[in-house]
């Protein structure tokens, strides 16, 4: 391992255990939810990863268009990878604090009905990545593919903000009275958002390097083992 | 309380194992690489004979 890479994961460690001493310790518990309500730190930051993946997918994918390189297309596979991981987790925290505060695990709200489209979206992006065996063709097809599903990240992010929604919008005002679980932030409930939320994006560029390197290791095995099967011809 | 440790749990499980995964199948696809360059490498292959 490198030195930078040392002092990056090294940052990236220190201020995780930081932002999670910052969720359970600072962070004040919440008058009308309680505990429960400090999944939002775990939640709102796994979003915003997520949603910051797809957004590298996306330049990753006009990236490759415009230069055809393939280092473009690896870093977009590797960053929908990583932004369905971390989707998925906004998914089961949101799915977690919403039992004890809406009284249900699910329900099909518009903002996780369009969260599960997206998720749906994404997820086929890597199946049909390896439906297509010629590499060129796959390498564009994802990148057209990564840059229209792009589209379902506003709709996701626009939802509870234009549509009667039950889902809270904690940073902005919300124009949905249906709204459960909203609350208030206080500064220290503030520091506590951004701490996570900057260790989660260095958690994120930390899971993209590795995903990338081992898409980066993947494509040079198979192109070793396709010159060498051409080479027994 | 018991929310949020779950969510906390599944949280890290999640990281831990997908980090895991991650250094797993980086180190199988280097030494799957090391294995074809030794038989591609007679000099290589000499030298294991020797040994």
């Amino acid at each position: 391992m490198r030195s930078w890479e040392r002092i990056w994961i090294g940052t990236t460690i220190v201020l995780m255990v930081m932002a999670t001493l910052a969720v359970f310790v600072y962070a004040p518990r919440e008058a009308k939810m309680g505990d429960v309500q400090r999944i939002f730190y775990f939640h709102i930051s796994t979003a915003w990863t997520g949603f910051l993946a797809f957004a590298v997918a996306l330049i990753g994918s006009i990236a490759y268009l415009r230069t055809r390189a393939a280092r473009w297309d690896q870093l977009s596979h590797a960053a929908v990878e990583v932004g369905l991981v971390l989707l998925t987790m906004a998914i089961i925290t949101g799915s977690l604090w919403a039992r004890p505060v809406w009284n249900t695990w699910w329900t099909w709200d518009p903002r996780l009905t369009t969260t599960t489209i997206t998720w749906v979206v994404y997820l086929a992006y890597l199946l049909l990545r390896n439906a297509v065996e010629n590499p060129e063709i796959r390498a564009r097809f994802a990148a057209v593919y990564a840059i229209v599903a792009f589209v379902t990240v506003p709709i996701t992010y626009l939802s509870a903000r234009l549509l009667r929604t039950i889902h809270p919008i904690v940073l902005g005002p919300s124009v949905s009275a249906e709204a459960q679980g909203q609350f208030g932030l206080t500064p220290r409930m503030v520091h506590t958002m951004v701490l996570s939320l900057i260790a989660w994006t260095l958690l994120f560029s930390v899971l993209l390097w590795m995903r990338y390197r081992v898409q980066r290791a993947h494509e040079a095995l198979e192109g070793m083992e396709a010159s060498i099967e051409a080479s027994f011809r | 309380m018991g929310y949020l440790v779950a969510a906390y749990l599944i949280f890290w499980s999640v990281i831990f194992f997908y980090i895991l995964y991650l250094a797993r199948r980086q180190r199988a696809i280097e030494e799957r690489m090391d294995r074809l360059q030794a038989r591609l490498n007679p000099d290589l292959w000499e030298e294991h004979d020797e040994l």
